[in-house]
Protein backbone atom coordinates (compact mmCIF):
# COMPACT_ATOMS: atom_id res chain seq x y z
CA UNK A 1 0.00 0.00 0.00
CA UNK A 2 2.41 2.77 1.10
CA UNK A 3 5.00 1.27 -2.06
CA UNK A 4 2.28 1.84 -4.23
CA UNK A 5 1.26 5.69 -3.02
CA UNK A 6 5.07 6.27 -2.73
CA UNK A 7 5.63 5.51 -6.70
CA UNK A 8 2.46 6.90 -7.61
CA UNK A 9 3.61 10.46 -5.68
CA UNK A 10 7.18 10.14 -7.14
CA UNK A 11 5.86 11.03 -10.40
CA UNK A 12 2.79 12.95 -10.09
CA UNK A 13 4.87 15.76 -7.36
CA UNK A 14 7.45 16.31 -10.49
CA UNK A 15 4.59 17.22 -12.34
CA UNK A 16 2.95 19.36 -10.45
CA UNK A 17 5.86 21.11 -10.08
CA UNK A 18 5.23 22.11 -13.74
CA UNK A 19 1.54 22.35 -13.70
CA UNK A 20 -0.50 23.94 -10.84
CA UNK A 21 -3.19 21.84 -9.05
CA UNK A 22 -6.07 24.48 -10.37
CA UNK A 23 -4.89 24.19 -14.04
CA UNK A 24 -4.84 19.83 -13.29
CA UNK A 25 -8.47 19.84 -12.26
CA UNK A 26 -10.44 22.56 -13.69
CA UNK A 27 -8.31 23.00 -17.31
CA UNK A 28 -11.18 22.49 -19.80
CA UNK A 29 -8.60 20.55 -22.39
CA UNK A 30 -7.18 17.40 -22.38
CA UNK A 31 -3.83 17.71 -25.05
CA UNK A 32 -0.94 16.43 -23.78
CA UNK A 33 0.72 16.03 -27.39
CA UNK A 34 -0.32 19.08 -28.92
CA UNK A 35 2.41 22.35 -28.11
CA UNK A 36 1.62 23.86 -25.96
CA UNK A 37 0.14 20.60 -24.31
CA UNK A 38 -2.54 20.84 -22.21
CA UNK A 39 -3.49 18.92 -18.98
CA UNK A 40 -7.20 19.63 -17.66
CA UNK A 41 -8.65 16.49 -16.70
CA UNK A 42 -12.21 18.59 -16.47
CA UNK A 43 -13.53 16.35 -19.37
CA UNK A 44 -12.22 13.34 -17.74
CA UNK A 45 -13.37 13.98 -14.74
CA UNK A 46 -17.36 14.92 -16.19
CA UNK A 47 -17.00 11.78 -17.98
CA UNK A 48 -16.00 9.11 -14.84
CA UNK A 49 -18.92 10.97 -12.96
CA UNK A 50 -21.74 10.76 -15.83
CA UNK A 51 -20.55 6.89 -16.17
CA UNK A 52 -20.74 6.17 -12.76
CA UNK A 53 -23.87 8.26 -11.56
CA UNK A 54 -25.73 6.96 -14.65
CA UNK A 55 -24.43 2.63 -13.71
CA UNK A 56 -24.90 3.63 -10.40
CA UNK A 57 -28.70 4.22 -10.69
CA UNK A 58 -29.34 1.51 -13.17
CA UNK A 59 -27.60 -0.94 -10.77
CA UNK A 60 -28.29 0.04 -7.28
CA UNK A 61 -32.35 -0.99 -7.22
CA UNK A 62 -31.34 -3.99 -9.45
CA UNK A 63 -28.49 -4.99 -6.95
CA UNK A 64 -30.91 -4.21 -4.30
CA UNK A 65 -33.55 -5.85 -5.13
CA UNK A 66 -31.89 -8.78 -6.06
CA UNK A 67 -30.42 -9.13 -2.41
CA UNK A 68 -34.10 -8.66 -1.08
CA UNK A 69 -34.99 -11.27 -3.00
CA UNK A 70 -32.08 -14.40 -2.73
CA UNK A 71 -32.37 -12.87 1.37
CA UNK A 72 -36.08 -12.55 2.23
CA UNK A 73 -38.30 -14.27 -1.10
CA UNK A 74 -36.28 -17.27 -2.84
CA UNK A 75 -36.79 -20.99 -1.76
CA UNK A 76 -33.75 -22.57 -0.72
CA UNK A 77 -33.02 -23.98 -3.95
CA UNK A 78 -33.23 -21.10 -5.82
CA UNK A 79 -30.93 -19.24 -3.11
CA UNK A 80 -28.55 -21.62 -3.72
CA UNK A 81 -28.20 -21.26 -6.98
CA UNK A 82 -28.64 -17.75 -7.35
CA UNK A 83 -25.91 -17.09 -4.98
CA UNK A 84 -23.64 -18.85 -7.59
CA UNK A 85 -24.51 -17.07 -10.23
CA UNK A 86 -24.49 -13.96 -8.96
CA UNK A 87 -20.71 -14.44 -7.89
CA UNK A 88 -20.12 -16.02 -11.32
CA UNK A 89 -21.05 -12.39 -13.15
CA UNK A 90 -18.07 -11.19 -10.44
CA UNK A 91 -15.80 -13.42 -12.09
CA UNK A 92 -16.62 -12.30 -15.51
CA UNK A 93 -13.39 -10.90 -16.73
CA UNK A 94 -14.32 -7.01 -17.64
CA UNK A 95 -12.58 -7.83 -21.29
CA UNK A 96 -15.42 -10.22 -22.22
CA UNK A 97 -18.01 -7.61 -21.18
CA UNK A 98 -16.30 -4.91 -23.06
CA UNK A 99 -16.37 -7.00 -25.97
CA UNK A 100 -20.16 -7.78 -25.41
CA UNK A 101 -20.36 -4.15 -25.74
CA UNK A 102 -18.43 -3.43 -28.17
CA UNK A 103 -20.26 -6.37 -30.91
CA UNK A 104 -23.71 -6.47 -29.67
CA UNK A 105 -24.71 -3.72 -27.27
CA UNK A 106 -23.58 -0.73 -28.84
CA UNK A 107 -24.65 -1.75 -32.14
CA UNK A 108 -28.64 -2.03 -30.67
CA UNK A 109 -28.08 0.98 -28.72
CA UNK A 110 -27.57 2.90 -32.00
CA UNK A 111 -30.46 0.89 -33.93
CA UNK A 112 -32.74 1.84 -30.93
CA UNK A 113 -31.81 5.06 -29.64
CA UNK A 114 -30.90 6.30 -33.51
CA UNK A 115 -27.72 7.67 -32.73
CA UNK A 116 -24.70 8.66 -34.72
CA UNK A 117 -22.17 6.19 -33.05
CA UNK A 118 -23.49 3.75 -30.54
CA UNK A 119 -20.06 4.26 -28.04
CA UNK A 120 -22.02 6.40 -25.86
CA UNK A 121 -21.88 6.81 -21.78
CA UNK A 122 -24.68 5.34 -21.85
CA UNK A 123 -23.59 2.09 -23.16
CA UNK A 124 -20.51 2.21 -21.10
CA UNK A 125 -22.65 2.33 -17.85
CA UNK A 126 -25.17 -0.24 -18.52
CA UNK A 127 -22.17 -3.08 -19.16
CA UNK A 128 -20.82 -1.53 -15.75
CA UNK A 129 -24.12 -1.32 -14.04
CA UNK A 130 -23.81 -5.23 -14.72
CA UNK A 131 -20.12 -5.29 -13.11
CA UNK A 132 -21.36 -3.12 -10.02
CA UNK A 133 -24.71 -5.39 -9.10
CA UNK A 134 -22.99 -8.69 -7.76
CA UNK A 135 -21.05 -6.50 -5.37
CA UNK A 136 -23.71 -4.57 -4.55
CA UNK A 137 -26.63 -8.03 -4.39
CA UNK A 138 -23.84 -9.89 -2.08
CA UNK A 139 -22.92 -7.11 0.44
CA UNK A 140 -26.72 -5.73 0.87
CA UNK A 141 -27.36 -9.62 1.34
CA UNK A 142 -25.26 -10.26 4.31
CA UNK A 143 -26.22 -6.77 5.45
CA UNK A 144 -29.96 -7.65 6.03
CA UNK A 145 -29.01 -11.59 6.86
CA UNK A 146 -26.96 -9.80 9.82
CA UNK A 147 -30.40 -8.01 11.03
CA UNK A 148 -31.36 -9.85 14.26
CA UNK A 149 -33.85 -12.65 14.12
CA UNK A 150 -35.67 -10.40 16.77
CA UNK A 151 -36.84 -8.13 14.57
CA UNK A 152 -38.69 -10.01 11.92
CA UNK A 153 -40.42 -12.23 14.89
CA UNK A 154 -40.98 -9.25 16.29
CA UNK A 155 -42.66 -7.63 13.06
CA UNK A 156 -44.74 -10.59 12.46
CA UNK A 157 -46.08 -10.85 16.15
CA UNK A 158 -47.09 -7.17 15.28
CA UNK A 159 -49.26 -8.52 12.30
CA UNK A 160 -46.98 -7.20 9.70
CA UNK A 161 -47.29 -8.85 6.72
CA UNK A 162 -44.20 -10.39 4.70
CA UNK A 163 -43.44 -7.59 2.27
CA UNK A 164 -44.48 -4.97 5.46
CA UNK A 165 -41.72 -6.41 7.45
CA UNK A 166 -39.04 -6.42 5.01
CA UNK A 167 -40.03 -2.54 3.80
CA UNK A 168 -40.64 -1.01 7.18
CA UNK A 169 -37.97 -3.36 9.21
CA UNK A 170 -35.32 -4.92 7.69
CA UNK A 171 -34.44 -2.54 4.78
CA UNK A 172 -33.86 0.31 7.46
CA UNK A 173 -32.46 -1.76 9.89
CA UNK A 174 -29.66 -3.15 7.05
CA UNK A 175 -29.73 0.30 5.57
CA UNK A 176 -26.08 1.05 6.93
CA UNK A 177 -24.60 -2.17 5.13
CA UNK A 178 -26.48 -1.54 1.75
CA UNK A 179 -24.90 1.96 2.11
CA UNK A 180 -21.86 0.04 2.32
CA UNK A 181 -22.81 -2.08 -0.46
CA UNK A 182 -23.63 1.00 -2.76
CA UNK A 183 -20.50 2.85 -2.61
CA UNK A 184 -18.40 -0.24 -3.17
CA UNK A 185 -20.05 -0.96 -6.13
CA UNK A 186 -19.70 2.76 -6.97
CA UNK A 187 -16.21 2.44 -6.25
CA UNK A 188 -15.87 -0.71 -8.60
CA UNK A 189 -17.17 1.12 -11.53
CA UNK A 190 -14.97 4.29 -11.18
CA UNK A 191 -12.17 1.65 -11.05
CA UNK A 192 -13.22 -0.10 -14.44
CA UNK A 193 -10.88 0.60 -17.34
CA UNK A 194 -10.84 -2.19 -19.80
CA UNK A 195 -14.67 -1.68 -20.30
CA UNK A 196 -15.16 2.17 -20.55
CA UNK A 197 -12.12 2.01 -22.81
CA UNK A 198 -13.74 -0.28 -25.11
CA UNK A 199 -17.18 1.17 -25.00
CA UNK A 200 -17.84 4.76 -23.86
CA UNK A 201 -16.40 5.96 -27.06
CA UNK A 202 -12.87 7.86 -25.92
CA UNK A 203 -13.36 11.36 -26.89
CA UNK A 204 -11.96 14.07 -24.48
CA UNK A 205 -14.27 16.72 -24.63
CA UNK A 206 -16.97 17.56 -21.88
CA UNK A 207 -19.61 15.83 -22.97
CA UNK A 208 -23.29 17.42 -23.31
CA UNK A 209 -25.28 14.19 -22.58
CA UNK A 210 -25.43 10.94 -21.50
CA UNK A 211 -25.76 9.84 -25.29
CA UNK A 212 -22.51 11.00 -26.43
CA UNK A 213 -18.94 9.37 -26.40
CA UNK A 214 -17.17 9.93 -23.23
CA UNK A 215 -13.71 9.61 -21.82
CA UNK A 216 -13.02 8.33 -18.18
CA UNK A 217 -9.94 8.91 -16.29
CA UNK A 218 -8.59 5.31 -16.26
CA UNK A 219 -9.38 4.98 -19.73
CA UNK A 220 -6.96 7.98 -20.45
CA UNK A 221 -4.88 6.02 -18.37
CA UNK A 222 -4.76 2.95 -20.29
CA UNK A 223 -4.74 4.34 -23.47
CA UNK A 224 -2.19 6.61 -23.67
CA UNK A 225 0.39 5.07 -21.62
CA UNK A 226 1.60 2.98 -24.10
CA UNK A 227 2.60 5.98 -26.08
CA UNK A 228 4.47 8.09 -23.86
CA UNK A 229 8.06 8.61 -23.30
CA UNK A 230 8.93 7.53 -19.87
CA UNK A 231 9.70 10.81 -17.60
CA UNK A 232 7.99 13.41 -20.30
CA UNK A 233 5.26 15.85 -18.73
CA UNK A 234 3.01 13.33 -20.08
CA UNK A 235 4.04 10.72 -18.58
CA UNK A 236 3.74 12.38 -14.94
CA UNK A 237 0.40 13.63 -15.85
CA UNK A 238 -1.00 10.30 -16.38
CA UNK A 239 0.80 9.11 -12.36
CA UNK A 240 -0.87 12.44 -11.57
CA UNK A 241 -4.40 10.95 -12.33
CA UNK A 242 -3.43 7.99 -11.06
CA UNK A 243 -2.95 9.39 -7.94
CA UNK A 244 -6.09 10.83 -8.11
CA UNK A 245 -8.03 8.11 -8.75
CA UNK A 246 -5.75 6.35 -6.12
CA UNK A 247 -7.25 9.22 -3.72
CA UNK A 248 -10.54 8.93 -4.69
CA UNK A 249 -10.84 5.64 -4.05
CA UNK A 250 -9.40 5.13 -0.48
CA UNK A 251 -12.14 7.46 0.06
CA UNK A 252 -15.02 5.18 -0.80
CA UNK A 253 -13.45 2.30 0.75
CA UNK A 254 -13.15 4.57 3.80
CA UNK A 255 -16.44 5.88 3.99
CA UNK A 256 -18.05 2.22 3.40
CA UNK A 257 -15.87 0.71 6.21
CA UNK A 258 -17.52 3.88 8.53
CA UNK A 259 -20.99 3.07 7.50
CA UNK A 260 -20.29 -0.90 8.41
CA UNK A 261 -18.93 -0.28 11.55
CA UNK A 262 -22.14 1.95 12.29
CA UNK A 263 -24.94 -0.48 12.89
CA UNK A 264 -28.35 0.41 13.20
CA UNK A 265 -28.53 -2.44 15.68
CA UNK A 266 -26.96 -3.60 18.64
CA UNK A 267 -25.87 -7.10 17.32
CA UNK A 268 -25.41 -9.87 19.99
CA UNK B 1 -54.78 -1.64 -2.13
CA UNK B 2 -54.91 -4.09 0.21
CA UNK B 3 -51.88 -5.50 2.04
CA UNK B 4 -51.91 -8.62 0.18
CA UNK B 5 -51.72 -6.71 -3.07
CA UNK B 6 -48.96 -4.76 -2.27
CA UNK B 7 -47.27 -7.63 -0.97
CA UNK B 8 -47.77 -9.34 -4.13
CA UNK B 9 -46.88 -6.77 -6.43
CA UNK B 10 -43.34 -5.88 -4.54
CA UNK B 11 -42.14 -9.48 -4.60
CA UNK B 12 -43.21 -10.11 -8.70
CA UNK B 13 -40.96 -7.00 -8.89
CA UNK B 14 -38.24 -7.72 -6.17
CA UNK B 15 -38.34 -11.60 -8.32
CA UNK B 16 -38.16 -9.77 -11.86
CA UNK B 17 -34.76 -7.62 -10.73
CA UNK B 18 -33.35 -11.71 -10.21
CA UNK B 19 -34.60 -12.48 -13.28
CA UNK B 20 -33.03 -9.47 -15.06
CA UNK B 21 -29.74 -9.78 -13.12
CA UNK B 22 -29.77 -13.71 -14.26
CA UNK B 23 -30.48 -13.71 -17.56
CA UNK B 24 -27.74 -11.65 -19.00
CA UNK B 25 -25.44 -14.09 -18.00
CA UNK B 26 -27.06 -16.90 -20.01
CA UNK B 27 -27.51 -15.16 -22.67
CA UNK B 28 -23.85 -14.15 -22.74
CA UNK B 29 -22.76 -17.74 -22.27
CA UNK B 30 -25.03 -18.77 -25.13
CA UNK B 31 -23.55 -15.84 -27.58
CA UNK B 32 -20.40 -16.83 -26.90
CA UNK B 33 -20.75 -20.88 -27.43
CA UNK B 34 -22.82 -20.59 -30.66
CA UNK B 35 -20.67 -17.65 -32.27
CA UNK B 36 -17.32 -18.74 -30.53
CA UNK B 37 -17.53 -22.61 -31.39
CA UNK B 38 -16.76 -22.95 -34.74
CA UNK B 39 -13.25 -21.49 -34.03
CA UNK B 40 -12.05 -24.48 -31.96
CA UNK B 41 -9.91 -26.65 -33.82
CA UNK B 42 -6.08 -27.54 -32.93
CA UNK B 43 -4.95 -25.01 -35.36
CA UNK B 44 -6.52 -22.29 -33.28
CA UNK B 45 -5.78 -23.64 -29.49
CA UNK B 46 -2.28 -25.21 -30.10
CA UNK B 47 -0.86 -23.67 -33.43
CA UNK B 48 2.15 -21.25 -33.54
CA UNK B 49 1.29 -20.11 -37.52
CA UNK B 50 -0.86 -16.98 -36.79
CA UNK B 51 -0.16 -14.20 -39.47
CA UNK B 52 -1.76 -11.49 -40.05
CA UNK B 53 -3.40 -10.20 -36.75
CA UNK B 54 -2.34 -13.31 -35.00
CA UNK B 55 -6.14 -13.87 -34.36
CA UNK B 56 -6.19 -17.58 -36.43
CA UNK B 57 -4.10 -19.37 -33.15
CA UNK B 58 -4.26 -17.96 -29.35
CA UNK B 59 -1.69 -20.60 -28.06
CA UNK B 60 1.47 -18.34 -27.08
CA UNK B 61 -1.87 -15.97 -25.45
CA UNK B 62 -2.83 -19.17 -23.56
CA UNK B 63 0.76 -20.14 -22.24
CA UNK B 64 1.54 -16.11 -21.97
CA UNK B 65 -1.50 -16.23 -19.38
CA UNK B 66 -0.37 -19.16 -17.68
CA UNK B 67 3.31 -18.04 -16.78
CA UNK B 68 1.68 -14.67 -15.44
CA UNK B 69 -0.67 -16.63 -13.22
CA UNK B 70 2.29 -18.97 -11.93
CA UNK B 71 4.44 -15.97 -11.21
CA UNK B 72 1.39 -14.04 -9.76
CA UNK B 73 0.75 -17.38 -7.46
CA UNK B 74 4.00 -18.14 -6.84
CA UNK B 75 4.59 -14.46 -4.95
CA UNK B 76 1.02 -13.75 -3.79
CA UNK B 77 0.23 -17.26 -1.92
CA UNK B 78 3.55 -17.29 0.53
CA UNK B 79 2.86 -13.62 1.44
CA UNK B 80 -0.91 -13.69 1.89
CA UNK B 81 -0.63 -16.30 3.83
CA UNK B 82 1.94 -15.77 6.49
CA UNK B 83 0.36 -12.28 6.61
CA UNK B 84 -3.35 -13.69 7.14
CA UNK B 85 -1.54 -16.32 10.34
CA UNK B 86 0.25 -13.05 11.45
CA UNK B 87 -2.95 -11.05 11.54
CA UNK B 88 -5.01 -14.05 12.61
CA UNK B 89 -3.03 -15.82 14.95
CA UNK B 90 -0.20 -13.35 16.66
CA UNK B 91 -1.28 -9.78 15.76
CA UNK B 92 -2.61 -8.38 19.26
CA UNK B 93 -5.60 -6.05 18.54
CA UNK B 94 -3.14 -2.39 18.31
CA UNK B 95 -3.63 0.48 15.88
CA UNK B 96 -1.20 -0.95 14.18
CA UNK B 97 -2.65 -4.18 13.06
CA UNK B 98 -5.76 -2.31 12.40
CA UNK B 99 -3.95 0.21 10.22
CA UNK B 100 -2.68 -3.06 8.17
CA UNK B 101 -6.62 -3.93 7.77
CA UNK B 102 -7.61 -0.77 6.75
CA UNK B 103 -4.91 -0.80 4.00
CA UNK B 104 -5.68 -4.70 3.12
CA UNK B 105 -9.47 -3.59 2.76
CA UNK B 106 -8.57 -0.45 0.46
CA UNK B 107 -6.37 -2.20 -1.80
CA UNK B 108 -8.69 -4.59 -2.43
CA UNK B 109 -10.84 -1.20 -3.94
CA UNK B 110 -7.50 -0.04 -6.25
CA UNK B 111 -8.54 0.18 -9.41
CA UNK B 112 -6.86 -2.40 -11.62
CA UNK B 113 -5.16 0.58 -13.86
CA UNK B 114 -3.66 1.97 -10.74
CA UNK B 115 -2.20 -0.96 -10.26
CA UNK B 116 -1.16 -1.15 -13.91
CA UNK B 117 0.97 2.38 -13.01
CA UNK B 118 2.49 0.75 -10.04
CA UNK B 119 4.25 -2.19 -11.20
CA UNK B 120 5.65 -0.01 -14.37
CA UNK B 121 6.95 2.58 -12.08
CA UNK B 122 8.16 0.01 -10.07
CA UNK B 123 9.20 -3.22 -11.82
CA UNK B 124 9.48 -1.99 -14.90
CA UNK B 125 11.55 1.17 -14.43
CA UNK B 126 12.61 1.18 -11.16
CA UNK B 127 13.87 -2.12 -10.96
CA UNK B 128 14.60 -2.29 -14.50
CA UNK B 129 13.03 -5.78 -15.41
CA UNK B 130 11.90 -4.30 -18.24
CA UNK B 131 8.38 -5.33 -20.00
CA UNK B 132 8.18 -8.66 -18.92
CA UNK B 133 6.73 -11.81 -17.47
CA UNK B 134 8.49 -11.04 -14.07
CA UNK B 135 6.97 -7.34 -13.90
CA UNK B 136 3.61 -8.06 -15.05
CA UNK B 137 3.29 -11.27 -12.33
CA UNK B 138 4.36 -9.45 -10.14
CA UNK B 139 1.95 -6.79 -10.47
CA UNK B 140 -0.87 -9.28 -10.44
CA UNK B 141 0.77 -10.83 -7.14
CA UNK B 142 0.02 -7.57 -5.35
CA UNK B 143 -3.96 -7.19 -7.46
CA UNK B 144 -4.85 -10.70 -5.81
CA UNK B 145 -3.20 -10.10 -2.76
CA UNK B 146 -6.00 -8.89 -0.68
CA UNK B 147 -8.21 -11.86 -2.40
CA UNK B 148 -5.86 -14.38 -0.73
CA UNK B 149 -5.21 -12.47 2.90
CA UNK B 150 -8.80 -12.34 3.20
CA UNK B 151 -9.50 -15.91 2.52
CA UNK B 152 -6.90 -16.94 4.33
CA UNK B 153 -8.30 -15.26 7.11
CA UNK B 154 -11.39 -15.94 6.42
CA UNK B 155 -10.81 -19.71 6.61
CA UNK B 156 -7.86 -19.74 9.95
CA UNK B 157 -10.77 -17.75 11.79
CA UNK B 158 -13.30 -20.81 11.06
CA UNK B 159 -11.01 -22.99 13.39
CA UNK B 160 -12.52 -22.95 16.40
CA UNK B 161 -10.65 -21.82 19.50
CA UNK B 162 -11.13 -24.79 21.50
CA UNK B 163 -8.97 -26.70 19.25
CA UNK B 164 -5.76 -24.52 19.64
CA UNK B 165 -6.42 -24.95 23.27
CA UNK B 166 -6.55 -28.52 22.93
CA UNK B 167 -3.35 -28.78 21.24
CA UNK B 168 -1.45 -26.44 23.88
CA UNK B 169 -2.88 -28.15 26.71
CA UNK B 170 -0.87 -31.30 24.78
CA UNK B 171 1.93 -29.61 25.12
CA UNK B 172 2.11 -28.52 22.09
CA UNK B 173 4.33 -24.68 20.78
CA UNK B 174 2.51 -22.19 19.32
CA UNK B 175 4.27 -23.13 15.79
CA UNK B 176 3.63 -26.58 16.32
CA UNK B 177 -0.29 -25.73 16.62
CA UNK B 178 -0.63 -23.78 14.08
CA UNK B 179 1.23 -25.96 11.65
CA UNK B 180 -0.02 -28.92 12.81
CA UNK B 181 -3.72 -28.52 13.74
CA UNK B 182 -4.58 -24.79 12.48
CA UNK B 183 -3.34 -24.98 9.08
CA UNK B 184 -4.73 -28.47 8.08
CA UNK B 185 -7.97 -27.53 9.28
CA UNK B 186 -7.60 -24.12 7.18
CA UNK B 187 -7.00 -25.06 4.48
CA UNK B 188 -10.13 -25.84 1.72
CA UNK B 189 -10.42 -22.17 2.57
CA UNK B 190 -7.78 -20.76 1.36
CA UNK B 191 -7.68 -23.23 -1.42
CA UNK B 192 -10.53 -20.95 -2.26
CA UNK B 193 -9.14 -17.93 -1.77
CA UNK B 194 -5.97 -18.80 -3.78
CA UNK B 195 -7.85 -20.15 -6.66
CA UNK B 196 -10.40 -17.04 -7.01
CA UNK B 197 -6.70 -15.13 -6.77
CA UNK B 198 -5.75 -17.09 -9.86
CA UNK B 199 -9.36 -16.85 -11.62
CA UNK B 200 -8.74 -12.69 -10.91
CA UNK B 201 -5.60 -12.74 -12.35
CA UNK B 202 -6.02 -14.86 -15.30
CA UNK B 203 -9.32 -12.26 -16.60
CA UNK B 204 -7.26 -8.42 -15.59
CA UNK B 205 -6.16 -7.11 -18.84
CA UNK B 206 -5.22 -3.17 -17.27
CA UNK B 207 -2.47 -4.14 -14.98
CA UNK B 208 -0.71 -6.06 -17.75
CA UNK B 209 -1.21 -2.91 -20.52
CA UNK B 210 2.20 -1.48 -19.94
CA UNK B 211 3.97 -4.19 -17.71
CA UNK B 212 3.75 -7.36 -20.08
CA UNK B 213 1.66 -7.37 -22.65
CA UNK B 214 2.91 -7.99 -26.53
CA UNK B 215 0.91 -6.85 -29.17
CA UNK B 216 1.71 -9.56 -31.32
CA UNK B 217 4.84 -12.06 -30.70
CA UNK B 218 3.51 -15.83 -32.58
CA UNK B 219 6.52 -17.40 -29.99
CA UNK B 220 6.71 -19.22 -26.75
CA UNK B 221 8.67 -17.29 -24.12
CA UNK B 222 12.44 -18.54 -23.06
CA UNK B 223 12.67 -16.79 -19.38
CA UNK B 224 10.53 -14.60 -17.40
CA UNK B 225 12.54 -11.56 -19.26
CA UNK B 226 10.52 -11.97 -22.39
CA UNK B 227 7.42 -10.21 -23.19
CA UNK B 228 4.35 -12.69 -24.01
CA UNK B 229 1.45 -12.11 -25.13
CA UNK B 230 -2.12 -12.58 -22.67
CA UNK B 231 -5.83 -13.80 -23.56
CA UNK B 232 -7.26 -10.76 -22.02
CA UNK B 233 -5.00 -8.58 -23.64
CA UNK B 234 -5.19 -10.30 -27.22
CA UNK B 235 -9.03 -10.13 -27.19
CA UNK B 236 -8.53 -6.33 -26.52
CA UNK B 237 -6.45 -5.73 -29.13
CA UNK B 238 -7.88 -8.41 -32.14
CA UNK B 239 -11.35 -6.57 -31.41
CA UNK B 240 -10.33 -2.75 -31.00
CA UNK B 241 -6.66 -2.44 -33.39
CA UNK B 242 -7.03 -5.31 -35.88
CA UNK B 243 -9.56 -4.04 -37.99
CA UNK B 244 -10.78 -7.41 -40.11
CA UNK B 245 -10.44 -10.01 -37.85
CA UNK B 246 -12.61 -12.80 -38.11
CA UNK B 247 -15.36 -12.91 -36.17
CA UNK B 248 -15.53 -16.38 -35.16
CA UNK B 249 -12.08 -15.64 -33.70
CA UNK B 250 -12.80 -12.96 -31.65
CA UNK B 251 -15.84 -14.74 -30.20
CA UNK B 252 -13.45 -17.81 -30.15
CA UNK B 253 -10.76 -16.32 -27.54
CA UNK B 254 -13.67 -14.80 -26.06
CA UNK B 255 -15.37 -18.24 -25.00
CA UNK B 256 -12.00 -19.56 -24.03
CA UNK B 257 -11.44 -16.64 -21.55
CA UNK B 258 -14.61 -17.35 -20.22
CA UNK B 259 -14.44 -21.02 -20.10
CA UNK B 260 -10.98 -20.71 -18.08
CA UNK B 261 -12.03 -18.18 -15.45
CA UNK B 262 -14.94 -19.74 -14.73
CA UNK B 263 -13.82 -23.29 -14.67
CA UNK B 264 -11.53 -21.96 -11.86
CA UNK B 265 -14.05 -19.86 -9.89
CA UNK B 266 -16.44 -23.18 -10.01
CA UNK B 267 -13.87 -25.11 -8.92
CA UNK B 268 -13.63 -22.49 -5.84
CA UNK B 269 -17.17 -22.78 -5.09
CA UNK B 270 -17.03 -26.15 -4.93
CA UNK B 271 -14.27 -26.55 -2.26
CA UNK B 272 -15.79 -24.34 -0.58
CA UNK B 273 -19.04 -25.95 -0.07
CA UNK B 274 -18.14 -29.33 0.58
CA UNK B 275 -15.73 -28.10 3.43
CA UNK B 276 -18.87 -26.13 4.82
CA UNK B 277 -20.78 -29.35 4.41
CA UNK B 278 -18.35 -31.82 5.92
CA UNK B 279 -16.96 -29.09 8.79
CA UNK B 280 -18.41 -31.09 12.28
CA UNK B 281 -17.78 -28.71 14.64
Amino acid sequence: MILILFFLLKDSLRFFQKVTLGEFLFGEKWYPISTPPKFGILPLIIGTFLVTITATVISVPLGVGCAVYIAEIANPRIKEYLKIIVELIAGIPSVVLGFIGLLILAPAAREILNLPTGLTAFTGAVILAFMAIPTIATISEDAINSVPRDYREAAMALGASRWQTISKILVPAAFSGILAAILLGIGRVIGETMVVMMVCGNASAIPKSIFQPVRTMTATIAAEMGETVQGSLHYEALFAIGLFLFIISFCINFLADLAIRRKGFKSR
Amino acid sequence: MSVKQKERIAFALLSLCGIIVVVPIFAILLLLVIKGLPAFSTGFLFGLNGTSGGGESIFPAIVGTICLVLVAILAAIPLGISSAIYLNEFASDSALTRIIRLSIVNLAGVPSVVYGLFGMGLFVVFLRFGTSILSGGLTLAFLILPVVITASEEALRTVPISFREAAMALGATRIQTISRVVLPNALPGMMTGAILGVSRAAGETAPILFTVAAFFLPRLPRSIFDQVMALPYHLYIITTQVPNEAEKYKYGTALTLVVLVFSLNIAAIIIRNKFRRNKKW
